[in-house]
C-alpha cells in the first residue's frame, strides 16, 4: 500500500521576478520591457492613466467607452478592418479601463508583433471614435447593465459599493456608468475625454515575452511616436464612506434559492506601509481556502460553496469585502458567523501555524503567478500603476516572511472595523428579513431589486 | 514549437507522461481518471461531481481538508473539475514539493475509503447544493447546461442527464455509492498521471513507482452503454425556456465531429469562423453591423465520444425579441450554409486558434492537463505537439464539407431563453404583500 512516511521537500530552487528594464522614451512614454524566453508569444500592454476616476462627474462610462472606441477605427481603417487585421495576425486583443487606467492589451506570435504594435500604435493615435459604433457600443453597455438585474452576483457588488462610498465618491457608481449617464453620453464627450487624458506623458508601454529590450523599444518608438505629448494630471479623488453606521440593506429578489452576502467597509489604499501585514491577515481571515472564513462557513457548517474575503485594492481606498452566497434559511447564522470571525482575528493573536500557512503559501506560489507574458505584463503593470518601487517584486517574498504574528493582529484592530460594516444581501426578503432579529448588524431596509 | 512528453506505463497499468521544462522552479501533477457524469447509474445524477468534492475529505494518511492545506502550505494551487467523460485533479507547486503532491495523489488513490465518514458525506452534499444553487439555480441562463444535455441527446444516453445533478438525487447518495465507486473507477488502470515542468526525469519516475507502484490493478469495469449517434439529429429541436433572465439568449446547438477525430478540426475551425472574438461572423453581422445582438460567440464542447456538439451562443440587445433573435441566427447560418467560407476566413481562425494554444502551454499546469486529456481519449499525450499542424492542415474546401454535413436545417437544436417579466412583477408584488 502507499507508505504512510510523508515527502519532505528537497532544497528549494531559486527564483527571481523576470528582470526589466523600465526608461522614460524621447517621445515621452514610459516604457518597461521584460524579455522573457520560453515561448515565442509576446505580451504588450499599454496603459494610459485615464481609468474611470478621471472621469468628469455625469460622465460615468465615458472611459470605458472612449477604450473601447480605440478599436473602432481611425481615418484610414474602420472598425471592423481593424478587427479583420489584427485577427488575420493572431493577435488575441482587449481594451478596456478599470478605476485606475484604460488599457490596451494585445498577445501575439512573436513572427507576427511588429505588424500588431503598428496597428496598435495607429489605434490609439488616430481614433476618429464614429458616431454609429460609440452608438453601439453604449448599446451594449445598456445592455449589460439590464442583465444586472438579474444576475445576483453582479447586483451585489454594485449595490455594495452603492450604499458603502457617499455619492460625491466616484466609487459609489459603477465604473462603467449607469444607464442615466450612459444615455446621456455623446462621441464629443468621448473625444474630449481622449483629448484631455490620452498623450505620452499618461502612458506606459509594457512589452513581455519573446523580444529584446532593444527591439522592443525600436518597435514602440516608431508605432507610438505620433502620439501627442502632454503630462499625466490626477484628479482629486473621495473615498468618505456613505456612513458611520452599521446597516443591513436586503436587495429583494424574490425566491432566491440563496442570498449573496457582501459585508465590508471603506478599506485601503494600494499603496499603504500596512499593505503586506494587511495582506497576510486577510489571508488568514479569508483569502484562502484554508482560511477561518471558508473553513467555518463551507466546511464546517455547509452553508455555502465558497466564501471569502479581500481587500479590492486601488490607488484610492477601495473596499474590504466579504463575499459569499449562501442557502437563504442560513442567511442569519451566515451572517453571524462571518461576525464572529472579524471579531475574532482582531481580538487574539492567530496562531503560528495560521501564520506559516499563509506566508508559506504566499512566498511559494510567487513563481506560479508568472508563467504567462500576460501575468508578467500584468505584474508591472501593477507596479507602474501605484507608484510601487523597482525591487517590489524582488522583495515581496521577503516582505511576507517578515510578517509577524504582532504585525497581523496590529492589522486586524487597525484595518478592521466591526463597527462600520455595511450589509448587503441579495436575496428573498419575506424569509431572510424575520431572522435577522439580533440587530448586531444594525438597521435593515428592503430595497427592490 | 514543440514541447518534449515521455510516457511510461507502470505495472498496474497506471499511464505516466512526463515533460520537463526548467524554466521556473515549478511543476504541476495532474491525475485524470477516466470517469465522470457519463458513468453514473439512474438515479445518481451529480455522484461523479459530489464524489470528486469527498476526494478532498482526506484518505489513509490524509485527515480532512489537509490535502488543500498541505498543498497551500507548500506554496502550491490545486483544484479538481468533473466534466461528462472524466474527473481531473491537479496541483501546481514549487518543484522540490514534487514528492508531496504525488504522495498525497497516490494515498487517495490507493486508501480513500478509510477517511470517508457520514458526516463529511452530509456536509459536502450540503456544499454541492450551494454549489447548484449558486451556478445553475440562482443564476441567469445558469441551466443552459443540462438543458441543452436533455435537448440534444436521446433518453438514456449517457450524456443526456445533468452532470452537477439533481436536489433528490444528490440527496439519496449514500456511504456505499462512495465505496462502490471508488472501487469501480478509482483504480490506476483507469487513470493518467502527467508532470509538467522542473523535475529530473529518473527522479520522478523514482517517486512516480515509489508511490503509485503499490497501488493494485482495478476490476473490470462496466462498459458504457452505446454512445455512437448519427451525424445530425435528422430535424429541427427547439425548446423555449421562460426564464428569470433580462434579455433573450439563443444557444444553437449542433451534432459535430468528435474531438481529435479527422474532421474535428475542420468543425473547430468552422466554430472559430462563426464566433471566436470581433472579427467573427456572428459578430460582425449581429453585434456590429445589424446590432441585433449584445454578444455572439461560438464553441465546441470537446467530448471524444459519441458525438461533439458546435454550439452557437447569441445574446439579444433590448431592442431585439427572442423570434427575431432567432431568425437572424438562422439567416446568418443558412447564409454559411449557402455561400460557404473564404480561405482568409480559415486563415483567421487558424492564426488565433494558433496563438491561444501557444499561449495556454505557457503554464505547466495547462500543459500537464493536455497531455492527460490527450492520453485519456487516445492513449498518446505527443499528440498535444500536433495540434497546430492539424489546424494549420485543414482546407477550406474540408470546411465547407463540415458545413454542408453538419449545419443544415436537419443539424439544428435551438435553446431559447425568453424574459418571463410579466409573472416575475406578479410575484415581486405577492411577496411584498406577505414580507
Amino acid at each position: 500500500m502507499v507508505t504512510s512516511l510523508r515527502p519532505k521537500p528537497g532544497p528549494a530552487r531559486s527564483y527571481r521576478f523576470p528582470q526589466f528594464k523600465d526608461e522614460t522614451l524621447p517621445i515621452g512614454v514610459r516604457l518597461i520591457t521584460a524579455p522573457v524566453v520560453k515561448l515565442p508569444i509576446v505580451t504588450v500592454l499599454v496603459l494610459v492613466n485615464a481609468g474611470s476616476t478621471s472621469e468628469p462627474r455625469g460622465k460615468e462610462g465615458v472611459a470605458a467607452l472612449t477604450a473601447a472606441g480605440l478599436l473602432e477605427g481611425t481615418a484610414r481603417l474602420d472598425g471592423a478592418q481593424f478587427a479583420e487585421k489584427f485577427e488575420q495576425l493572431g493577435t488575441s486583443l482587449e481594451s478596456g479601463a478599470d478605476w485606475d487606467s484604460a488599457f490596451l492589451k494585445i498577445t501575439v506570435l512573436s513572427n507576427k508583433l511588429e505588424e500588431a504594435v503598428k496597428l496598435l500604435g495607429d489605434a490609439i493615435s488616430n481614433p476618429v471614435f464614429p458616431d454609429r459604433e460609440i452608438e453601439r457600443l453604449k448599446g451594449e453597455r445598456l445592455a449589460e447593465i439590464l442583465q444586472l438585474e438579474t444576475e445576483p452576483r453582479g447586483l451585489a457588488d454594485e449595490k455594495f459599493s452603492e450604499f458603502l462610498y457617499d455619492d460625491e465618491s466616484r466609487y459609489s457608481r459603477p465604473d462603467e456608468g449607469s444607464t442615466e449617464s450612459i444615455s446621456s453620453l455623446t462621441r464629443d464627450d468621448v473625444e474630449q475625454f481622449y483629448r484631455s487624458n490620452y498623450n505620452s506623458g499618461a502612458t506606459t508601454v509594457i512589452v513581455a515575452g519573446d523580444i529584446s529590450s532593444e527591439n522592443a523599444k525600436k518597435l514602440v518608438i516608431e508605432a507610438f511616436g505620433k502620439w501627442p505629448h502632454g503630462s499625466s494630471r490626477q484628479q482629486p479623488l473621495s473615498v468618505k464612506a456613505r456612513t458611520t453606521r452599521k446597516r443591513i440593506h436586503i436587495v429583494n429578489k424574490p425566491d432566491a434559492p440563496q442570498s449573496e452576502l457582501r459585508i465590508g467597509h471603506v478599506g485601503l489604499p494600494r499603496k499603504h506601509p500596512d499593505f503586506f501585514p494587511t495582506l497576510v491577515m486577510n489571508a488568514v481571515l479569508g483569502g484562502l481556502f484554508g482560511s477561518r472564513i471558508n473553513l467555518n462557513l463551507r466546511e464546517a457548517h455547509g452553508y455555502t460553496y465558497g466564501a471569502s474575503s479581500f481587500y479590492d485594492w486601488r490607488r484610492g481606498a477601495g473596499p474590504f469585502v466579504v463575499s459569499t452566497a449562501v442557502e437563504s434559511d442560513v442567511t442569519a447564522p451566515a451572517l453571524r458567523e462571518i461576525l464572529i470571525e472579524i471579531d475574532r482575528i482582531r481580538d487574539e493573536k492567530i496562531s503560528a501555524e495560521e501564520l506559516s500557512l499563509a506566508r508559506d503559501y504566499l512566498e511559494g506560489v510567487f513563481p506560479i503567478r508568472y508563467e504567462t507574458t500576460a501575468a508578467i505584463a500584468s505584474a508591472l503593470a501593477t507596479m507602474a500603476i501605484y507608484d510601487l518601487n523597482p525591487e517590489y517584486y524582488d522583495s515581496y517574498r521577503t516582505n511576507i516572511r517578515n510578517v509577524s504574528e504582532d504585525a497581523v493582529l496590529n492589522a486586524a484592530r487597525t484595518h478592521l472595523h466591526p463597527e462600520l460594516l455595511q450589509t448587503v444581501i441579495v436575496g428573498d426578503a419575506a424569509t431572510v428579513r424575520d431572522s435577522l432579529t439580533d440587530n448586531s448588524l444594525g438597521e435593515v431596509t428592503v430595497h427592490d431589486a | 514549437m514543440r514541447i518534449p512528453v515521455e510516457t511510461f506505463r507502470l505495472e498496474n497499468g497506471l499511464l505516466v507522461t512526463l515533460s520537463e521544462d526548467h524554466t521556473a522552479p515549478i511543476v504541476a501533477v495532474n491525475l485524470w481518471y477516466h470517469v465522470g457524469s457519463a458513468n453514473e447509474k439512474i438515479g445518481r445524477t451529480g455522484f461523479a461531481h459530489l464524489f470528486e468534492h469527498m476526494l478532498f475529505q482526506g484518505s489513509a494518511h490524509v485527515s480532512s481538508n489537509e490535502h488543500f492545506e498541505l498543498i497551500q502550505r507548500a506554496g502550491g494551487t490545486l483544484n479538481g473539475s468533473t466534466w461528462l467523460e472524466r474527473t481531473n485533479y491537479f496541483e501546481t507547486v514549487p518543484s522540490n514539493e514534487l514528492g508531496l503532491a504525488l504522495w498525497l495523489e497516490a494515498d487517495r488513490m490507493g486508501e480513500l475509503l478509510p477517511a470517508m465518514t457520514q458526516a463529511k458525506l452530509d456536509t459536502q452534499r450540503d456544499v454541492v447544493k450551494n454549489e447548484r444553487r449558486w451556478s445553475v439555480d440562482n443564476q441567469p441562463y445558469g441551466t443552459f447546461l443540462e438543458k441543452m444535455q436533455e435537448l440534444v441527446f436521446p433518453p438514456s444516453h449517457p450524456f443526456q442527464h445533468s452532470l452537477i445533478g439533481s436536489m433528490d438525487d444528490l440527496s439519496a447518495a449514500s456511504l456505499d455509492d462512495i465505496a462502490q465507486f471508488f472501487a469501480t473507477y478509482y483504480s490506476p488502470d483507469n487513470a493518467v498521471l502527467s508532470l509538467a515542468g522542473d523535475f529530473d526525469s529518473a527522479d520522478a519516475r523514482k517517486m512516480v513507482d515509489d508511490y503509485f507502484g503499490p497501488i493494485p490493478r482495478g476490476k473490470t469495469r462496466p462498459p458504457l452503454p452505446p454512445m455512437d449517434l448519427p451525424p445530425v439529429f435528422g430535424k429541427r429541436l427547439r425548446e423555449l425556456v421562460y426564464d428569470s433572465v433580462s434579455l433573450p439568449r439563443l444557444f444553437m446547438a449542433f451534432r459535430s465531429p468528435v474531438f481529435g477525430s479527422q474532421t474535428y478540426y475542420a468543425a473547430s475551425i468552422t466554430s472559430a469562423i462563426l464566433g471566436l472574438r470581433r472579427g467573427s461572423r456572428l459578430h460582425r453581422s449581429l453585434v456590429r453591423e445589424r446590432q441585433v445582438a449584445a454578444d455572439a460567440s461560438a464553441f465546441t464542447f470537446d467530448l471524444a465520444k459519441g458525438t461533439d456538439l458546435l454550439v452557437v451562443d447569441v445574446t439579444a440587445r433590448p431592442e431585439t425579441s427572442a423570434a427575431q433573435l432567432e431568425e437572424e441566427v438562422e439567416r446568418e447560418i443558412d447564409h454559411l450554409y449557402r455561400e460557404g467560407v473564404s480561405e482568409t476566413e480559415v486563415r483567421r481562425a487558424t492564426s488565433l486558434i494558433e496563438t491561444d494554444l501557444t499561449a495556454s502551454l505557457q503554464s505547466a499546469g495547462e500543459r500537464a492537463d493536455r497531455l492527460s486529456m490527450f492520453a485519456t481519449y487516445f492513449g498518446d499525450p505527443a499528440l498535444i505537439n500536433e495540434q497546430a499542424d492539424r489546424y494549420r492542415a485543414v482546407t477550406p474546401e474540408q470546411v465547407n464539407e463540415i458545413i454542408s454535413e453538419r449545419l443544415g436545417e436537419n443539424n439544428r437544436a435551438s435553446l431559447i431563453y425568453v424574459p418571463k417579466e410579466g409573472v416575475e412583477s406578479e410575484q415581486m408584488l405577492a411577496a411584498a404583500g406577505t414580507g
